[in-house]
Parts: C-alpha cells; structure tokens; sequence
C-alpha cells in the first residue's frame, strides 16, 4: 500500500465500522433492552459503546464484535443509572441496576438461541398492534435496522422532528403501558406474525414503489427490508410465509434496475430481461420451493409464486398468464381485496384480450376510484380496445392521482403517444 | 348513593406547565383528596397516563381489534369502568376483550399513573 493510499485506508477502516455496527446493531441492542428492560437506556448505552468501540478498535475488529458491544453498553448502562440515582431514587432503576449486576458473560453455549429469541422478542415488540402502523415501522427500523432517525425521516420524506416525536412517543408507549417484550404464545403467534410481515413488507414496498417523491425506487429501504426479512426467515425457519416475503421481495427486487432506464419507469412487458438479476431469483424461487413444501398457503407465498411465474418467461407474450390468473384467484380467496381483482384483471387481459380484463375492471370503479393504479390500468385496456378519448380522460384522472414524478413523466408520455 | 367523578382536561396544558405549576396543581388535589378522606366519602380514584398510551379494544365477530391510542368516537359515551392489575399489556387487552362491552361498543385501555416511577405527571 503506497503513502498516498492512507487517507483512503482510513475511510476504509471507518467504513468497516459502520458495516459491522449496521450488521450487529439489531442483535446487541435486542440484547440490552432484555438486560435493562428499556428501549432508550439500551439504545444510549449501544451508542456509547459504539463510539468507543471507534476508538478500542482502532487496530482491528474483535473476533466477536457483538459480545465485546453488549458487555461495554452494559457497562455504560450501569454507569448511567447510577448517576441517574443521585437524582432521584427510583425503584424500577435500582431494579435494573440490581439485574444488571448479577448479569454474567451470557454463557458460550447459550449466547446463539438467547440472542436469536431477543431479536424475535424485538420484533415483535415493535410490532406490537397497540402500536399504530407508522410507529411500527419507524421502531423497527430504528431498533432493529440500526437506521439515524434521520435516515428513517428521509425515507419516508417525513420532518425529522416528525419522526423523532413519532419513535419518542412510541418508545414511551412501550414503558408506560407495558408492552411486553417477548415472542407471543403459539396462540397469538398468527396475528401477530402477520403484523411483523406487514411492517416488513411496507417498508420493502415503500422503497421499491416509492408513493412520493422524485425516485422511483429508493434501494436502501429495499435492502434494509430484505436484510430483516432474511433474519425473520432464519429465526423462524418453519413459518413458510415468512420464508414466503424473502421469496417475495427477493423476487421483486431482482427486476429493481430494469424498471427505470435513465431516470424512466420501464413496465414489466417492456423491461430487458437480461438485466434481471438472475443470483436473487435462484434465491428467490429456492426459498418459495422451501415454504410450498410446508402446504401452508399465505399471501405471500402466492405474491411470490406470481412473481416467480414471471420470471421463468423470456417475454411478456410467452408468460404463463393462466397460471398467474389461477395464482390471483387463490389469492383473492385467502386475502380478498380490489387491488387482488385489479391484478386478477390484467392477467385475464392478456389471456383473454382487453375486452374480457376491461369487464372486470369495471366493475371495481367503486372501490378503487382514488386509485392511481385502478385509472392507469384501465386506461391501458381501453387504448388496445382503440377508445382513444375515453383512455385520454381514464390516464388524466390516474396522472391526477399520481405523487412520484417518474410515475407522473411515464403517465404524460402515455397521454402523449396516444396522439 | 355512589357516584364516579370523572376528571377531564387539557394534556397539552399539563405537558407545558412549569414544575412550580405541576407542584400547585398537585397541592391542591393533595388537599381535595384529605377534604373527602376527612368527609368519609372517598372510595378510591387514580391518575391516568396521557392518551399518548392507551389502546382501544373492539371485538366484532369475534375478533379482537386493537387501535393505537383513546377512544373517539362522538356516538358513544362513558358507561362505565373497571380497575385491573395484570403483568402487562397483552393480559389487559385479553380482559378487555371478554368485557361485553367491546362487543357492544369500545374500551379504551389505559394505564394508571405510576407514581413510583415517573415524576408528577
């Protein structure tokens, strides 16, 4: 390495850091709200490790860096209550304190099961559905994905202090009104599971379909989503709709670069398929293998079975349309929706002809009028079917609908084409 | 004759006052609260924790719904109430939701104030 290469070495060096404290986050701060019982102490006392992790590590990662976090935030969690204590003498602290101190080194043996079920409790906790959906996601990304609350607020285009009143409140919901932090019983486990896979699948669809704003895709929501989804699906290996939302977003995600071209939405029937990122949609499909096996059919699973189905097609015409109308159909029946009948219409579309998919689609105008989507989607069969003025004014209404400015460009070039 | 007397105000006001006012306040219920001891009448009574921690609980078709935050719904009235003490939140929302009244109607859960472990509210 040359003299001149320092300076890069260093970011390097900083880079790596942040890469291990972005990986490891989740697991030692799920950890610490286990010791100490609370979301913002365990948070504050993370951060300081971090920071000191900046320094002791200096010449290099410990072996286990997670360990070496937990066992230093817990120090500083100690410290902090008792300086909190001189203040004022409250009980639940000198309980935590006293905990605290009886914590040993979580023992060898145990340190893997222990810390998984404190991700999975973390999880839960933060999806808890006395928790309102924005909160639900803005605690998990915060507390599990280790994301600034900056970061988070960008995301979502929302004001900082926004968010941080959102998170602040949440966490104070948690305390106050004691939420437990567990992994729910075999008979909730169900419901709740689906709201952990809701939150989950929100943020992965708020970054590949971005509803505002100026991209169309915003990757690191993408990214952070199917990093936790892969946590989820490893922790609980035997719920196949969990298995069924990595397979979901894999699958999705494996098509992110050839949706825009320069800047521009690209539909599916138009996208060079070249560019499909094959390696995600082996794992993809491998994982969706994995939870059909189970016979335990959700959502999800059928999302990504639709999904799948697409990319084993070399074109848009050569795609197994009746089988993605089957796929609809099974999953309008397990999770019955306009938007599924939507979908469901532009498979039968394709199979059918624009006539027979107009038909249905027709038929959701009640339930879906404020639906961007709903407008274009018509709009597009009514262009096949040559109603030119009528496909005008179905693209106008969708173009009044529409928030992201790359969706907004693509409507006005429909509109354009149509002469 | 027993009657419930129900306490409403204004959070924001509360959250913004100064620790000399929150002081004040906290006299003077000090003061009501020895005026009933001293008149026999006082049965019990509780703070509350701000709406920023309750939940609402319905159940329909025998489905328990839970929403994040208080009960706001200008059709329907205060009925009634009960005081619990279980470990935590899901047991509170397991009771509310056999409580015919979130069948009927809602049930806002909330939780009274702790005054060991919180300064005055």
């Amino acid at each position: 390495m040359g003299l001149g290469e320092q300076p890069s070495s260093l970011s390097d060096h900083a880079r790596a850091l942040d890469q291990v404290f972005r990986e490891e986050y989740g697991r030692v701060v799920s950890t610490l709200i286990r010791h100490v019982g609370d979301f913002e102490l365990a948070e504050d006392a993370v951060q300081e490790a971090m920071a000191a992790a900046m320094v002791a590590w200096s010449s290099g990662v410990p072996r286990n860096p997670a360990a070496w976090l937990t066992t230093t935030a817990r120090r500083k969690a100690i410290d902090r209550l008792r300086r909190a204590q001189t203040f004022a003498r409250k009980q639940k602290e000198l309980e935590y304190l006293a905990k605290l101190e009886q914590v040993e080194e979580d023992k060898e043996e145990n340190v893997d099961s222990l810390v998984q079920d404190d991700r999975l409790r973390l999880m839960f906790t933060c999806c808890h559905p006395a928790l309102n959906q924005e909160a639900q996601v803005a605690l998990t990304l915060k507390t599990l994905g280790g994301l600034s609350t900056v970061e988070i607020a960008n995301a979502f285009l929302a004001a900082e202090t926004t968010m941080a009143q959102r998170l602040v409140r949440a966490k104070r919901k948690i305390k106050q009104a004691a939420i437990p932090y567990r992994v729910p019983p075999d008979h909730q486990l169900p419901d709740r599971l689906s709201s952990v896979l809701a939150v989950l699948y929100l943020v992965f669809s708020e970054g590949y379909s971005a509803s505002e704003g100026d991209e169309l895709i915003r990757h690191e929501l993408c990214d952070e989503a199917i990093r936790l989804g892969r946590t989820l699906a490893e922790l609980m290996p035997d719920e196949p709709e969990a298995l069924g939302l990595l397979a979901l977003m894999m699958l999705q995600h494996s098509r992110a670069t050839a949706r825009t071209s320069d800047g521009e939405l690209v539909l599916l029937e138009d996208q060079d398929r070249s560019a499909w990122d094959r390696a995600a949609i082996e794992s993809g499909v491998e994982l969706l293998d994995r939870a059909l096996r189970r016979h335990q059919v959700g959502p999800y699973q059928l999302q990504a079975a639709i999904a799948a189905v697409h990319t084993e097609a070399a074109n848009a015409a050569e795609t197994d349309w009746k089988q993605i109308r089957l796929l609809y159909s099974k999953l309008a029946e397990v999770a019955p929706s306009p938007v599924v009948v939507l979908n469901s219409a532009v498979a039968v579309a394709m199979e059918d002809g624009p006539g027979a998919g107009l038909d249905m689609i027709e038929r959701l105008a009640g339930d879906l009028d404020g639906y961007y989507l709903f407008h274009s989607a018509r709009a597009d069969l009514l262009r096949r079917l040559g109603r030119v003025a009528e496909s005008r004014a179905a693209y106008s209404r969708a173009l009044e609908l529409a928030e992201n400015s790359t969706e907004k460009r693509f409507l006005v070039r429909r509109i354009q084409e149509l002469g | 004759m027993k009657y419930a007397l129900l306490i409403y105000g204004d959070e924001s006001m509360q959250a913004d006052a100064t620790s000399e006012q929150q002081m004040q306040v906290m006299a003077e219920y000090g003061a009501f609260t020895e005026s009933i001891n001293e008149a026999g009448v006082n049965l019990g009574g509780e703070a509350l924790d701000s709406t920023g921690t309750a939940t609402t609980v319905r159940v329909r078709d025998g489905e328990t719904m839970t929403t994040d935050g208080p009960f706001a719904e200008t059709r329907e009235q205060l009925g009634g109430f009960y005081l619990i003490d279980v470990p935590d939140l899901d047991e509170a929302i397991a009771v509310a939701s056999r409580l015919p009244g979130s069948k009927y109607g809602s049930v806002e859960v909330r939780p009274v104030w702790d005054w060991e472990n919180n300064h005055p509210a």
